[in-house]
C-alpha cells in the first residue's frame, strides 16, 4: 500500500489520567475512506483515542500524523475533522437551519451556498422539512441524522462518531446503522466509529479494532475478527463463542474437551498448552457414526428466532453451547463433530502468574505489598520470582480471609470451569481458575494455596 | 376535605397574615388621604415631587449599575470557578458565597468603619462598593450552578465545528447559561431599587434611594405617602420581572 492510502497513522502513542495508564503503545493507520471502528467495553480508551485524534486530548507520547503532518499542537477548531458526539450536543438555542449552518458561518461562507448546502445535507438525512424546527422538539433519531448533517456540511476529509446510535432504541439503531452505511458510500470520506456494540461494529465496518485495558487486541477485517480472534478476550468479546483449554499436540492436531481434534492451525510446536475457540453454530449434530467426533447429552435447548441455542454436557464432564437449526429435545444423546476449518486455535497469553517479590523469612515472601505465607530455601532479603499457578489461588467470600482483596474484572466460562481476572486494589491483575459461580464486580479475599504447586525461583535465574 | 390537605392550613393562615394582608393595608393607605377619604392624591404627589422623581433615578440608575458591575465582576468568576481545569476544589465555591453568612447589616456597617478608618470619602463609589460586595455572590450562584451543568460538549462541538474557544464561548456557552444570568439579575436588581441601609451607612445619606425615602415617610408617621411609593416600587419590581423571560432572549441576541 502507497504512503498516500493511509489518512490517519498513529505511532507508539499513549496517554495517562493521573497513575492510570488509558492508552499503551497504540500503533494503527487509517485508509483514506474506510469505515473504521474502534471498539471495546466500557474504559477501554476507545473514546479517549477519538477525543485525541479530534484534538480535544493531547497525547502523553508518540505521534498523531494525518496526511503525513503532525497534528499534534494543531488545535480542534483547525483540524480538518468533524465529531458527532454521543448525546448529540446540538445547540439548543439555535434551529436546525442554524445548528447546521454554525460551521460554515464561521468560515464566512458566503449566505447563498450556505443555504444550498444545508439544503442539500438536509436532504441527505431524510429531514429536507425540518429547517426551521427547534432542536429540542425533535425526536433522538432526528437529532442524530441533524448532528451528522451539522458535522459533514463542512466536508471534513474524516468524520469521527463517538457511540452516535447508543442512545436510540434497537429499531431505530438498526435502521440508522444501514443509513449510516449508505452515507459512508455515497460520501467517500474516512468514518471512525467509536462502540461498544460488536454487533454494530460487525455490520458496519471495514475494519474493526479491538481495544481492551488501554491496549489494541487485534486489527482486522470483521469477518477476519469473527473467525479468527487472536486471544480469549476477543473471542469472548465478539459474538458467542465456546473457549476452552487446549494443548497443540502437532501441527494440524489438538485436544481439549479431552478428545483430539484435526485442525488447520500449523506453528505452534508440539505439546503446548493453547487456548481454543469453537463458535456454537460450527458444531454440528450428525447420526453418522463415522462422522462423530464426540457424543454429548442436551441440557437445555431455548428458541432464539433464526435458530435454537443449546447447552449441552460432553461425555468428558464439559459444557458447550450449540447453534442449531433444529432443536434436539432435552435429555438426548446427540453426536457431535467439528470441522477442522471452524476450530480457532490461539496461543495462551500466559500459563500462570508471574509475579515478583522478597523474601521475609522461611515462612514469608512479600508479594503485591502484602506478606503471603509461603515457604522458600532462600534467605531472607533475596528477591525472587513466583510462579503461581491458576487454580492455586483461593478466593474468598470473607474479604478478611485473604491476604488481600480483589475485585472480579473479567469472567470467562472455560466450558467446565471458570477463568477469572482479579483486579486488586493496587491495580494488579491476578488470573484464577475456579469451579465457584462470582460476578463481576465482586469482592474477593486472595489466598494462595501452595501445595497446588507454587514455583519460587531467584529472581535472576 | 381530606387530612393531608389540612397540613396546608398554618401556611395559609401565614400567608394572609404577613403577605395578603400587609399588601392590602399597603394598597388601603395608597389610596387614602390623612382623614381616611378615597384619593389618588399620594400618587400624583410622587408624580409631581421633583425630589422624589429624582431619588427613583437615581434609585434605578444605582440598581442597573449595580447589576451590570455584578455581571461583569461575577460571570468571568462563575466561569472559572465552573472550570475544573481551573478549579479544583469545592473550597473555593464555598469562599465566594460565604460572605452570605453573615448578615449584610454587619458587614455595611464593618465596610463603612473601613472607609472611614482609610480616609476614604463616602459617596458613590463606596455606595456601589458596599452593594457589590453584598450582591456579588447572589450573581456568581446561579450563573455557577447554570455553567457548572451545562454539559461540556456544547462548547466542544462548536470548537470541533471550526471556533476558537473564544468564539465558542460567546456563541454557545454564554447564550446558554442566559438563565443563570436572568436570576442573578433578578436576585441583584430587585432588591438594590429598594434597599436603603446601604446609601445610609456608605454615604452618610448624602445619596438617597427610593428605599430612603419610603422609610422616612413612614418614620416621619407619613403612612399615606409611604404606602403609595411602596406600591409604585412593587408595581415596577413586578413589572421587571414579568418581563425577565423576555430579557432573556434579548440579551442573548445582544451579545
Amino acid at each position: 500500500m502507497s504512503e498516500t492510502d493511509k489518512i490517519i497513522e498513529i505511532q507508539h502513542l499513549s496517554k495517562s489520567f493521573g497513575d492510570k495508564k488509558v492508552l499503551e503503545d497504540i500503533n494503527l493507520y487509517i485508509r483514506r475512506g474506510e469505515f473504521i471502528t474502534l471498539l471495546g467495553p466500557s474504559g477501554c480508551g476507545k473514546t479517549t483515542l477519538l477525543r485525541m485524534i479530534a484534538g480535544f486530548l493531547q497525547p502523553d507520547e508518540g505521534s498523531l500524523l494525518m496526511d503525513g503532518k503532525e497534528l499534534a499542537g494543531i488545535p480542534p477548531h483547525e483540524r480538518p475533522l468533524n465529531t458527532v458526539f454521543q448525546r448529540y450536543a446540538l445547540f439548543p438555542h439555535l434551529d436546525v437551519y442554524d445548528n447546521i449552518a454554525f460551521g460554515l458561518k464561521l468560515k464566512k461562507v458566503p449566505e447563498e451556498e450556505i443555504e444550498k448546502r444545508v439544503r442539500k445535507v438536509l436532504k441527505l438525512v431524510a429531514m429536507s422539512d425540518y429547517e426551521d424546527r427547534d432542536v429540542e422538539t425533535l425526536s433522538g433519531g432526528q437529532q442524530q441524522r441533524i448532528a451528522i448533517a451539522r458535522a459533514i456540511v463542512n466536508q471534513p476529509k474524516v468524520l469521527l462518531l463517538d457511540e452516535p446510535l447508543a442512545a436510540l432504541d434497537l429499531k431505530m439503531r438498526k435502521d440508522m446503522q444501514i443509513e449510516l452505511k449508505e452515507m459512508h458510500r455515497k460520501l467517500g470520506i474516512t468514518f471512525i466509529y467509536v462502540t461498544h456494540d460488536q454487533e454494530e461494529a460487525l455490520t458496519l465496518s471495514d475494519t474493526i479494532v479491538v481495544l481492551n485495558e488501554g491496549r489494541i487486541q487485534q486489527i482486522g477485517t470483521p469477518v477476519d475478527i469473527y473467525n479468527e480472534p487472536v486471544n480469549c478476550f476477543v473471542a469472548d468479546f465478539i459474538g458467542e463463542s465456546n473457549i476452552l483449554k487446549g494443548r497443540m499436540l502437532r501441527d494440524r492436531r489438538v485436544a481439549f474437551i479431552k478428545h483430539e481434534f484435526d485442525c488447520v492451525d500449523e506453528g505452534f510446536g508440539e505439546d503446548v498448552p493453547v487456548d481454543v475457540v469453537v463458535r456454537p453454530e460450527d458444531i454440528y449434530f450428525t447420526t453418522d457414526p463415522g462422522k462423530c467426533q464426540f457424543k454429548a447429552k442436551v441440557n437445555t435447548c431455548t428458541f432464539k428466532g433464526v435458530h435454537y441455542e443449546m447447552w449441552v454436557d460432553t461425555d468428558t464432564g464439559y459444557e458447550l453451547m450449540i447453534q442449531d437449526y433444529d432443536a434436539y429435545p432435552v435429555g438426548s444423546e446427540v453426536m457431535l463433530y467439528i470441522d477442522p476449518d471452524d476450530i480457532q486455535v490461539m496461543k495462551k497469553e500466559r500459563v500462570c502468574n508471574t509475579l515478583y517479590g522478597t523474601v521475609k523469612d522461611e515462612e514469608t515472601v512479600e508479594l503485591l505489598g502484602c506478606d503471603f505465607p509461603l515457604r522458600s530455601s532462600f534467605e531472607a532479603g533475596t528477591e525472587v520470582k513466583v510462579e503461581i499457578p491458576f487454580d492455586a489461588i483461593d478466593l474468598m467470600d470473607n474479604l478478611d480471609d485473604g491476604v488481600i482483596d480483589g475485585e472480579v474484572h473479567v469472567i470467562l466460562y472455560m466450558g467446565n470451569h471458570y477463568h477469572l481476572t482479579i483486579k486488586t486494589e493496587d491495580g494488579d491483575s491476578l488470573w484464577v481458575d475456579t469451579n465457584d459461580i462470582w460476578d463481576k464486580g465482586d469482592l474477593v479475599g486472595i489466598r494462595l494455596v501452595p501445595e497446588k504447586g507454587i514455583k519460587i525461583t531467584k529472581k535472576d535465574e | 376535605m381530606s387530612k393531608r390537605s389540612n397540613w396546608s392550613i398554618p401556611y395559609v393562615v401565614f400567608l394572609v397574615l404577613f403577605v395578603v394582608l400587609p399588601l392590602v393595608l399597603v394598597l388601603v393607605y395608597a389610596f387614602q388621604d390623612n382623614s381616611g377619604h378615597f384619593t389618588l392624591g399620594n400618587i400624583t404627589k410622587f408624580f409631581t415631587d421633583k425630589d422624589a422623581l429624582s431619588t427613583f433615578a437615581v434609585s434605578l440608575e444605582v440598581a442597573l449599575e449595580n447589576t451590570l458591575l455584578c455581571i461583569l465582576i461575577g460571570y468571568p468568576a462563575a466561569w472559572i470557578l465552573s472550570n475544573k481545569q481551573y478549579n479544583k476544589s469545592a473550597v473555593t465555591i464555598v469562599l465566594f458565597i460565604m460572605p452570605m453568612w453573615i448578615n449584610a447589616l454587619m458587614r455595611t456597617l464593618a465596610t463603612a468603619q473601613l472607609f472611614t478608618m482609610l480616609g476614604i470619602t463616602l459617596g458613590k463609589g463606596t455606595l456601589l462598593f458596599g452593594m457589590v460586595y453584598d450582591y456579588l455572590p447572589f450573581m456568581i450562584y446561579p450563573i455557577y450552578n447554570v455553567l457548572s451543568k451545562m454539559d461540556k460538549s456544547y462548547a466542544e462541538a462548536a470548537v470541533d465545528l471550526g471556533a476558537t474557544p473564544w468564539k465558542a464561548f460567546w456563541k454557545v456557552t454564554v447564550p446558554l447559561s442566559m438563565p443563570g444570568v436572568t436570576s442573578g439579575i433578578l436576585m441583584v436588581f430587585m432588591p438594590t431599587v429598594s434597599t436603603f441601609a446601604i446609601s445610609e451607612f456608605l454615604t452618610n445619606n448624602k445619596i438617597k434611594l427610593f428605599g430612603t425615602i419610603i422609610q422616612e415617610n413612614i418614620n416621619s408617621s407619613m403612612w399615606n405617602y409611604g404606602a403609595a411609593l411602596a406600591l409604585i416600587m412593587l408595581v415596577i419590581i413586578g413589572i421587571t420581572s414579568l418581563f425577565s423571560k423576555d430579557k432573556e432572549e434579548m440579551e442573548g441576541g445582544l451579545i
